[in-house]
């Protein structure tokens, strides 16, 4: 087996499949192995093709490729369904004495292995633990210690009692044993290491920098592939004083958020594309009330109900034009599930300190993506919190006008006016999404509508002054091709880009998790004689941005099947992109 | 909170815009005796509107406000209120606002029970659109939109709060002051969603649902021997089509506010200067 190994199991939504990817997953993390998951999965609960995709090795790994090692597969489709990433030395377990599974054809050179799951999982107490029999077979052809399995299992089904963590046990062994009986023992050792890591995905890290970040309302309504946020907030935020509330829509989601958020508190809505459409009312409200707020949007495949378990990047105009008249806000877009957590707790910086809407968006590729992490990549000490011009009682005075009453929309040359929470003495005013003059009163005196405008749009000249929006180089920075990219693929990409060196192409890459304000890459552009822009969706709406930038024509490589990218085919476009004139791509 | 706060402080110096003679003047009267008559003042008091002549309310009081979009007035004022129970919360709206656009979050706001009031300016028509049928217009009731009248039975905002789990439902008329004041009073202190549909005339368009036809229709429960704690009581009452009621129609007693059934704790305004205390604890969950 090799040390950068595939690993997947298939089967039916409903036969476990998620859990038991997991389980593995989990048990390599604790191995002091490097994890990166997907997960194939179509939009129903039982039934369907359904898979859970594990690459590991023991360096880092950041991307999926188009190989499989050691395929589980529950159904003959998870078989099919695979079969071209299967190479000679691929390995396929499956239950051979199933009805369905017995005249399993399969595919080229690669090996299978018939073990009778079910039987042996009966053996060991209970059908329902074949999943773990296939595991327990998969350690002995990969040369996982199955010890190191053990513990996932017992931290698996630890509340369920001892007997049963047994029967588990039990049961990978079968698999294990009957592998060794049968087909000989498989002469590998997968190796392990002391390092200890955490494996989370991009929903579950935007969650916890979330919590991190001072966040204490959350409100938002289930939709794939955000509702993990949602999930992971509810339960943990309530030990730090917060709470999650389930809206009846996303309307109401967003303005429960605005509500909390005008008291005071740190709040957030998390949703995708087509509760985002429904959020976009309230944008403008947010902006003009000059309330903070991080709106985070996971996108999927759109337009409409699309495909909701695909991956896409197709709401970048959304968020970055969503909403009538003209809304001052930013945009930001982590690029690692790592960055998931640090990004948010800059969007939430961001809200306050310049009291507008923060779009974070993510997509769904980082959102079902777990991936390893040493536990100091989330060190809490660096988590600095900046909550803006909030006054109380002692300098509220400061911002009163001459009739005592307080200006929370003070024209102030960076823009930013200050902020009383509820409750501070002399500080009641009104808000609303009416022009309104500086004590918030709806006006429609036009020299005060301009007043207002330019101080609200002044606030993003003040955050290109102050903030370092930024970009994350990779690759020769003297290359002539430049490839720039932005969300999820950067992972794929800098696996794509060590591919491209060894066939002797020098590249350099920018990977920009601004999106609004963005960095200025025109230096950088017209340093470079082809210049590629990857994404997610059909049209290159970030190259689009890109383009109006520095008023130059880009190259762009565009995926749109509901599918992320891959390194080996990213290097494969890269190279074909460059072999066509430019002139002939437009 | 101050002990001497009068009704008057929370008048802005906003002059209102609403037609003279318009119900929503003793609509809004009551609102602000109802918050000085309760022991609050308008550095605690959170007032949240949405669109329409209603709408305007935040404008002409004095308080912290927000002034939304059109039927979204509730889910703000659920949030503010779970973020900082310490508030007192009172949303205004009116009967498109309330029963037409946000219909659904109405319907949600009642049953999820978080202690706050919410009043309701029912005339019966949209009134800063000039003219058009509402929700609770009469079935024949002739409008720009409506030349032959709606067609359709108008919605029953109380029995639709019934029929969600309402905890406290009551009914008001917007020209007696004092009985107005008395019944907003109520739903303020009501621990939970306190709604009063208020009969808030409107004098520029509505030529049937008049000051005259509510003085004459309307029936004081005071005097009546209705029990507000007999939800059977409450529902014949409600289902009276013919009728219009003034006075508490329903209250739970035993009412439990949503917050504190969630067990929120006081406001979340305030958060540690970095990641809190204990926050390893959530890396360290995905060993």
């Amino acid at each position: 087996m090799p040390e950068d190994l595939n690993w997947a199991i298939g089967g039916e939504a409903g036969d476990g499949i998620d859990s038991t990817g997991k389980i593995f997953a989990q048990a390599l993390s604790r191995a002091g192995r490097h994890v990166f998951t997907s997960k194939d999965f179509a939009s129903r609960i039982r039934g369907g093709y359904t898979a859970y995709k594990v690459r590991t090795s023991v360096d880092r790994v950041e991307s999926v490729v188009d190989r499989l090692d050691i395929l589980i597969a529950l159904t003959e489709r998870t078989i099919h369904e695979n079969e071209d990433e299967l190479h000679e030395d691929s390995v396929i377990i499956y239950d051979g004495e199933r009805s369905t599974m017995q005249d399993v054809e399969v595919p080229g050179d690669a090996t299978a292995l018939e073990v009778p799951l079910k039987r042996l999982a009966e053996d060991a107490g209970g059908a329902i633990m074949l999943n773990v029999v296939a595991l327990g077979a998969a350690c002995e052809v990969t040369g996982f210690p199955i010890e190191n399995l053990d513990e996932s299992l017992e931290k698996r089904f630890g509340d369920k009692g001892e007997a049963i963590v047994e029967n588990n046990k039990e049961a990978a062994r079968k698999g294990q044993d009957y592998v060794q009986e049968e087909y000989g023992e498989f002469d590998y050792d997968m190796e392990t290491t002391d390092e200890d890591y955490v494996l989370l995905n991009g929903d579950e890290a935007i969650g916890m920098g979330a919590i991190a970040a001072g966040c204490r309302f959350y409100a938002g309504y289930p939709i794939t592939p955000a509702t993990d946020v949602m999930e992971y907030m509810t339960g943990r935020v309530d030990q730090f004083g917060g709470k999650v509330v389930q809206a009846e829509d996303e309307l109401s989601a967003i303005n429960m958020a605005l509500g909390a958020a005008r008291a005071g508190a740190r709040a957030m809505t998390a949703t995708s594309g087509p509760g985002i459409d429904l959020m976009t009312e309230t944008f403008g409200l947010v902006a003009t009330s000059e309330t903070p707020l991080v709106i985070c949007d996971v996108m999927r495949s759109g337009p409409s109900t699309g495909m909701p378990t695909k991956q896409e990047q197709g709401d970048l105009n959304m968020t970055l034009y969503g909403g009538h008249g003209e809304i001052p806000r930013f945009v930001v877009a982590p690029t690692t599930v790592s960055e998931c957590f640090w990004k948010t707790v800059e969007a939430f910086n961001l809200a306050e300190k310049y009291q507008t809407p923060v779009f974070l968006v993510s997509d769904l590729a980082m959102a079902v993506t777990e991936q390893t992490f040493s536990p100091e990549t989330f060190d809490m000490d660096e988590v600095e919190i900046d909550r803006g011009k909030v006054v109380d009682e002692n300098d509220i005075d400061a911002w009163l006008d001459e009739k005592g009453r307080f200006q929370a929309h003070f024209a102030a040359a960076d823009g930013i006016s200050p902020r009383a929470f509820p409750g501070t003495t002399d500080g009641a005013h009104m808000t609303t999404g009416l022009e309104h003059d500086e004590l918030g009163r709806r006006t429609e005196d036009t020299d005060i509508r301009i007043e207002q405008v330019d101080k609200r749009q002044r606030k993003v000249e003040t955050a290109r002054e102050q903030e370092d929006f930024d970009y994350r180089e990779f690759g020769d920075p003297d290359a002539d091709t430049l490839v720039i990219s932005w969300g999820s693929n950067e992972g794929a990409l800098r696996e794509g880009l060590t591919l491209l060196e060894e066939d002797g192409y020098d590249i350099r890459f920018l990977s920009v998790p601004y999106i609004f304000p963005r960095p200025d890459l025109t230096e950088e552009i017209e340093a470079a004689e082809d210049v590629i822009v990857v994404e997610c969706n059909a049209t290159g709406q970030f190259a689009d941005v890109i383009e109006h930038d520095v008023l130059e024509r880009v190259q762009r490589i565009n995926k749109y099947n509901g599918v992320r990218f891959k390194a080996d085919e990213l290097a494969t476009e890269i190279k074909q992109t460059l072999d066509t004139p430019a002139e002939a791509t437009q | 909170m101050s002990s001497d706060v009068r009704f008057t402080d929370f008048k802005s110096d906003k002059q209102p815009t609403w037609c003279p003679g318009c119900g929503d003047f003793g609509t809004m009267n009551g609102m602000m005796k109802a918050l000085a008559e309760t022991g609050n003042d308008p550095d605690n008091t959170f007032i949240v509107a949405g669109i329409g002549c209603s709408g305007k309310i935040g404008t002409y009081m004095h308080s912290y406000a927000l002034h939304g979009v059109h039927g979204r007035a509730l889910p703000v004022g659920i949030g503010v209120k779970m973020a900082n129970p310490d508030l007192e919360v009172m949303v205004s709206g009116g009967d498109g606002d309330g029963y037409s656009i946000g219909a659904g979050h109405f319907i949600h706001a009642v049953r999820r029970n978080v202690d706050m009031s919410y009043v309701v300016m029912d005339n019966r028509i949209y009134g800063l659109t000039k003219g058009q049928a509402s929700p609770t217009s009469r079935e024949d009731f002739e409008t720009s939109t409506s030349p032959d009248g709606p067609n359709q039975p108008p919605v029953n905002p109380k029995a639709l709060a019934l029929a969600s789990g309402a905890t406290f439902i009551a009914q008001s008329f917007s020209s007696n002051a004092q009985r107005h004041a008395e019944i907003v009073q109520k739903a303020v202190e009501h621990d939970g969603f306190g709604f009063v549909n208020v009969y808030s005339p409107c004098v520029t368009f509505n030529d049937v649902d008049t000051y005259d036809y509510f003085r004459d229709a309307i029936v004081d429960l005071d005097e009546t021997d209705h029990d507000p704690s007999d939800r059977d009581q409450a529902k014949d009452k409600i289902l009276e089509s013919e009728k219009e009621y003034m006075g508490v129609l329903y209250q739970d007693e035993d009412s439990v506010p949503f917050e504190e059934r969630e067990g929120v704790e006081g406001s979340m305004a305030e958060i540690p200067d970095g990641a809190p205390e204990g926050a390893m604890d959530l890396v360290r969950e995905f060993y």
